[in-house]
């Protein structure tokens, strides 16, 4: 919190030095941002403005699926967009990504070349997407009535002796990913068979759920309504900082790795302008701010390395590399594969 | 003749709402239902609804509703019954308090109810505290209809109310005078005067519930999949705005047929309907 106080003195500072040019506003340019609710600090936005004098309108949304149909609608031209990896996929797959110049964002070094190899299954060249944060899901637990070792598998969440205990994802891959790790195929099948192996695993499974969450997860899980949840890394570490006896584990058989990327769309009316914010938000210090803000995992190295040992350490953020090994990366799914999905997760609703 | 037409002049706001905000969409619910992706001609989203899916969730949605009306119209008769028999002045204070709740915003109080019935809420806290064990109240099919049951009672009520204190006291008195005990005076008065109420009060009830997602969505854990989610899932997951317009087609038709069948039963009342 401290640190909040004296970065938001920062830009009092360039305020006051910016005043003295003066005559600096014939002509104000326009950045329009589209991202994810409460996934920027605000003070490093004014910190931009301040900087380059480039006006930015900020826009958040909640789910890509929203993000796409607000882009798609067409009525806002959007200068640089940040959502998830297989949206940013489909996206590219329709030509409405533009190509991004590294050389204009020398703080793209920053970005730890692990994440930007992990994005290979949605940006295989490395051309159109800057990972900003990332992370995995695994499963949150109260540690008083689950023990440690029973969360090495996805097995735990068919133990009938949590009936009425356990809360899954609300949203159809996140649900289907736990049967089809629990049963050792990829999280990216279209193939029946296995998906309907896995559907009547979650269907056998259904009696001892709780309830199917998305956002709720982590209040639930603080109010001690339920002792397991399958939870993305972010929502566990807010869910512990409510309380005390919460942990987070990435089962043995694998999980999801999702990564959060920026990428500047066809309907950018300056892509220096866009390339400018990139460079910004890769600099350490705007870096850590947005660390500090949503304390997700940042792929930002300078970052990482000038943590503390504490933070560090902390496996629920940042994953070990044993699970990041484990871990698969979402792909976008065929138009057949989407109906195929949408239809088990309807049989599995309405059962 | 000019005034009458500078009159209908101020009819004009509503009009262009109504052609915005009503006809508009439902042209467009129409057009996207009975074509597919590539915009040609089809049946194919409306029969849909015969899928072992789909009429799974349109029965559960039937039967939810038809509980919760039948739950409301048994709550809300004897209630409008009390209701009519008070001191004028007490009355409008507990209908004002009956209407009350309908000045929040019904979807907080919905979540207020979600954190009363959850596993350690208010609720099961007393129970625990009593020595009684902890029920599962939420994310069941009956919390829904609980659910419903509290956002629409007001909804049976007041027409049922509304019908009521139309009654002349004299009428009463007549048939008194003319013999008839208790008994007779409800089911040969009060109740085929207050027809048009009850009916009114069905399909005020029972629409909403029938078409309703949200109530099912936060009390149901996500584990009651009603016709209304369905929908829903359609428009903003799967993005298939042609299945979802489909089925609500499909849907708008029972909600026409309910009103239809309604509106042939109080046919014969006197219109103390209040919608």
């Amino acid at each position: 919190m401290k640190r909040k106080f004296l970065f938001a003195a920062v830009p009092l500072l360039l305020a006051a030095s910016l005043a003295g040019c003066g005559g600096n506003d014939e002509s104000t340019e326009v950045l329009t941002v589209l991202n994810y609710g409460k996934y920027f600090d605000p003070e490093a936005l004014k910190l931009f403005e301040e900087e380059t004098g480039i006006k930015v309108e900020y826009e958040e949304y909640e789910s890509p699926e929203e993000m796409y149909t607000k882009y798609k609608a067409g009525s806002i031209n959007y200068d640089l967009l940040c959502t998830s990896e297989y949206m940013v996929q489909k996206l590219i797959d329709e030509g409405e990504v533009l190509e991004m110049n590294f050389d204009n964002i020398p703080g793209y070094k920053n970005i730890d070349p692990a994440i930007i190899d992990a994005a290979v299954s949605y940006d295989p060249e490395h051309k159109y997407t800057l990972p900003f944060f990332y992370g995995t899901v695994g499963i949150l637990y109260n540690t008083d009535e689950v023990n440690d070792a029973e969360t090495e598998s996805w097995d735990v969440l068919w133990d009938s002796k949590y009936e009425g205990k356990i809360i899954m994802e609300n949203s159809v891959r996140d649900c289907f990913l736990v049967p089809l790790k629990r049963l050792g195929y990829s999280l990216n099948t279209t193939d029946e068979g296995e998906l309907n192996e896995a559907l009547q695993m979650l269907l056998e499974q259904k009696p001892l759920i709780y309830a199917y969450f998305v956002d709720e997860t982590g209040d639930e899980m603080a109010a001690a309504n339920a002792s397991l949840a399958v939870a993305y890394s972010g929502e566990a570490a807010y869910a512990q900082s409510l309380a005390d006896n919460l942990a987070y584990t990435v089962p043995g058989e694998g999980s999801n790795l999702w990564i959060d990327s920026w990428f500047i769309p066809k309907t950018c009316k300056s892509q220096e302008n866009a390339e400018k914010f990139l460079d910004f938000l890769c600099r350490e210090d705007i870096a850590r701010m947005n660390f500090d803000y949503v304390y997700y995992a940042t792929p930002n190295t300078a970052v990482y390395e000038n943590l503390d040992e504490e933070t560090k350490s902390d496996t629920t953020i940042f994953p070990t590399q044993k699970t990041l090994d484990n871990c698969e990366v979402f792909v976008s799914l065929d138009e057949a594969g989407t109906d195929l999905y949408n239809r088990l997760w309807k049989e599995l609703k309405s059962n | 003749m000019t005034t009458k037409w500078k009159r209908q002049l101020l009819a004009g706001p509503y009009i262009i709402w109504m052609i915005g905000f009503i006809l508009l969409p439902i042209l467009m619910i129409l057009f996207y239902g009975m074509t597919d992706s590539s915009g040609s001609f089809t049946l194919h989203h409306m029969i849909a609804i015969a899928e072992p899916i789909h009429r799974k969730a349109l029965l559960l949605s039937l039967k939810l509703a038809l509980i919760c009306t039948g739950i409301c119209l048994l709550l809300s008769y004897p209630l409008a019954m009390i209701l009519n028999g008070m001191h004028l002045k007490r009355q409008s204070f507990v209908v004002f308090i009956f209407v009350l709740p309908m000045w929040m915003n019904f979807m907080l109080r919905i979540l207020a109810w979600q954190l009363l019935l959850s596993n350690n809420g208010i609720f099961n806290t007393l129970l625990d505290s009593l020595g009684l064990p902890k029920l599962q109240l939420l994310n069941t099919p009956s919390a829904v209809v609980f659910g419903m049951v509290y956002d629409f009672l007001p909804f049976m009520i007041l027409p049922i109310y509304n019908a009521m204190s139309r009654i002349g006291r004299d009428i009463i008195d007549a048939a008194r005078d003319l013999g008839a005990n208790s008994l007779q005076v409800f089911v040969k008065i009060i109740l085929p005067l207050t027809v048009t109420g009850v009916l009114s009060g069905i399909v005020m009830v029972f629409v909403p519930a029938l078409t309703s997602f949200v109530i099912s969505d936060l009390l149901g854990g996500g584990k009651v999949l009603l016709i209304g989610n369905v929908i829903e899932q359609e428009f903003m997951q799967s993005m298939d705005w042609n299945m979802g317009s489909g089925l609500s087609i499909v849907l708008m038709g029972f909600v026409i047929a309910s009103m239809a069948f309604m509106n042939v039963r109080g046919a014969d009342g006197e219109g103390t309907a209040v919608w």
